[in-house]
């Protein structure tokens, strides 16, 4: 805002500027969160450490660089190796750019689908509606990770395709929340409003409607960033993911047959994956608290 | 069939019919609906709710719900026919020379826009204006429409600003291109009455001052005595009278329009004089599937109701006397000589 504006007071200036605009207002309720606070300070030391990790510790995490199963703490080994003599907090540090990039790709891809899906079943009603919303039942019903492991085992095992396999059988949920909120603001004054000075369909769904309609897919969208970690670990687990990249998953499904003998090469990429999906979703909490208004402490 | 535009009106709407596709089968809710409208004048829609008021002005507008078609009559804007123009066409025609404000000020702006966004928007669709232009016309509109420190304002939230303020926004935004015809649908009624004044003065004044015709729908007669030079009184998707203002108010031909009259305390009874009760009409507007039968709608209503109201639908006729005051009534007053 301008500080002209608030050199020179004017009436009431006191009352209106508390409540600006609704985006601040939802910042203050998140912050007095304070689950949701401290997942956020976690979460930003996890993707802080995800991105400037491999550098400052530069280890290549597919090199056998010690004796297998060294236990962490020993021969400085922070989260000593894992069954190949390979460095685990390079692993992890490595694992947790991929495992995040997935989750936040995914995520991203099945927010764009969903919404697209939602919005014009939701604005268009009757046969537009019908056809989008069987597409979306049927992405529904189906069993999802024998789904992405089917379209994981006909197209392979990259990056890539992991990505777009979790995107495309996770954005059913956003697909119906969409929908649903377009066919409540649809009917809202403002929007016959805006048609009556001339908006064409696509102002409206665009720059009238998807704006309010955006708080509850915010936080949809923040908690699948959680599930496609947990999906793409499940992939990586089953042996599905890239083997060219190490992920959280990936780590747990190689070093599973010596769970017994080295429990902490599965448990500490398993304790990094619960971190971050429990941090994800109390920050998706935090985030459904300040941007659902009848929550609104008044 | 376009007359010159010098002789033609405005607006000219010729039997306009609309119909509804429900589950129960196609119901009539505008029957047969004329009217014209000159540059610059005020016109008033009056009658109660569900009478068709609202979906006239849809119709004008083009935006009836999507169960509602136009089966038949014509809208002729400038003499082009608006039933059969193309939606790319409305579109540039909706906020630009035809505007609509509406009955509910504190849900008809975008929350998540600033007002200055919102009244910019509408110039940047029709007057393809940059982005620092509609900021400077936006303030200039919001002065226009009395917003006190209209600069500073118009970075404000809707959230932020009064009902009456907010129904001055909308006013901006339905003004913002100078339109030919602004449809006002009970634009004070949400609204205090001390306010109510306000917006009325400031609708006439900047009509005056755009030669914007006015097309205000209302049940308030004292509205309708403030707003506008002509009423037409609708009943049940009907037009039942119209007339210069002046005159319907002092002689109302149809005993809709003088029921409608009488419920209205302050213009036919003394100040201070006790009303044991306040008069009504009795019974109810009858349901909608009712609506376009050949007969009086208003007989059941009505105290001269007698075999031919039941029996066919009356003809619109001219009163002697009065230019351009007609009724559509088997047994209008003034005929055998009103009280």
């Amino acid at each position: 805002m301008k500080p002209a504006a608030d050199s020179a007071p004017r009436r009431g200036a006191e009352i209106v500027d508390k409540a600006q605009h609704p985006l601040r207002e939802m910042v203050v309720i998140f912050l007095a969160n304070r689950a949701a606070m401290v997942a956020s300070i976690v979460l930003s030391i996890v993707v802080l450490a995800a991105i400037f990790g491999p550098m400052l510790h530069p280890v290549d995490p597919f090199e056998m660089v010690w004796a297998p199963f060294t236990p962490p703490g020993q021969d400085g080994f922070v989260l000593g190796t894992d069954y190949l003599g390979r460095d685990m907090l390079a692993a992890l540090l490595n694992g947790g750019r991929v495992s995040l990039t997935i989750g936040l790709v995914a995520a991203l891809m099945s927010v764009f689908i969903g919404i697209s899906f939602g919005a014009l079943a939701g604005f268009y009603r009757g046969l537009v509606e019908e056809v989008l919303m069987r597409i979306t039942e049927f992405f529904q019903v189906l069993p999802t990770l024998l789904f992405s492991m089917v379209i994981v085992a006909l197209f392979g095992a990259s990056l890539e395709v992991v990505t777009i396999a979790i995107g495309v059988v996770s954005w059913t949920a956003v697909a119906r929340i969409t929908r649903a909120e377009f066919l409540r603001i649809r009917e809202l004054e403002y929007v016959t409003a805006s048609r009556a000075a001339g908006a064409s369909n696509v102002t409206l769904m665009t720059r009238v409607i998807l704006p309010n309609a955006l708080p509850p897919i915010i936080v949809q969208a923040a908690l699948m960033v959680g599930s496609a970690i947990l999906f793409e670990a499940g992939l990586a687990f089953l042996g599905l993911s890239d083997p060219n990249v190490v992920s959280w998953g990936q780590i747990i499904g190689s070093n599973r047959p010596y769970i017994l003998d080295a429990g902490f090469t599965v448990t500490i990429p398993g304790l990094a994956i619960f971190v971050t999906v429990l941090s994800i979703s109390l920050i998706g909490d935090g985030l459904n608290d300040a941007l659902n208004p009848k929550l609104r402490a008044r | 069939m376009t007359n010159s535009p010098s002789t033609a009106p405005l607006l000219d709407v010729r039997n306009l019919s609309v119909q509804f596709t429900t589950r129960g089968g196609t119901v009539t809710v505008l029957d047969d609906i004329s009217f014209t409208l000159e540059r610059g004048e005020r016109i008033s829609f009056v009658g109660e709710s569900g009478c068709g008021k609202s979906m006239t002005a849809l119709a004008l507008m083009g935006l009836l719900p999507a169960m509602g078609r136009v089966s038949g009559g014509q809208v002729l804007f400038k003499g082009e026919d608006l039933t059969t123009a193309s939606p790319a066409r409305l579109r540039r025609l909706r906020g630009n020379e035809i505007s609509m404000i509406f009955q509910e000020p504190m849900t008809s702006l975008n929350p998540v826009f600033t007002i200055g966004q919102q009244i910019s928007e509408v110039l940047r669709l029709h007057r393809g204006v940059d982005n620092a232009e509609a900021r400077d016309r936006s303030v200039e509109l919001l002065q226009a429409v009395r917003i006190p420190d209209a600069a500073a304002r118009v970075d404000d939230y809707p959230h932020q600003l009064s009902g009456g303020q907010r129904q001055r926004v909308m006013i901006a935004i339905a003004l913002a291109c100078e339109p030919e015809i602004l449809i006002a649908d009970e634009p004070t009624t949400a609204l205090d009455v001390t306010v109510q004044a306000e917006i009325f003065a400031l609708l006439r004044d900047l009509g005056a001052k755009l030669d914007t015709a006015i097309i205000l729908i209302t049940h308030d007669m004292g509205a309708v005595a403030q707003m506008s030079e002509r009423m037409l009184v609708m009943y049940a998707g009907r037009r039942v009278e119209e007339g210069q203002v002046a005159n319907v108010i002092k002689a109302p031909a149809h005993p809709y329009t003088r029921g409608l009259i009488a419920c209205v305390p302050h213009i036919t009874s003394d100040v201070g004089a006790l009303v044991d009760t306040l008069p009504e009409i009795d019974g109810i507007v009858p349901p909608i599937t009712r609506f376009g039968r050949d007969e009086c709608l208003f007989a059941p209503r009505c105290a001269k109701a007698a075999d031919e109201c039941w029996s066919a639908k009356p003809q619109q006729s001219d009163i002697a006397g009065h230019s351009s005051h007609s009724v559509s009534c088997w047994h209008p007053f003034g005929t055998e000589g009103s009280r």
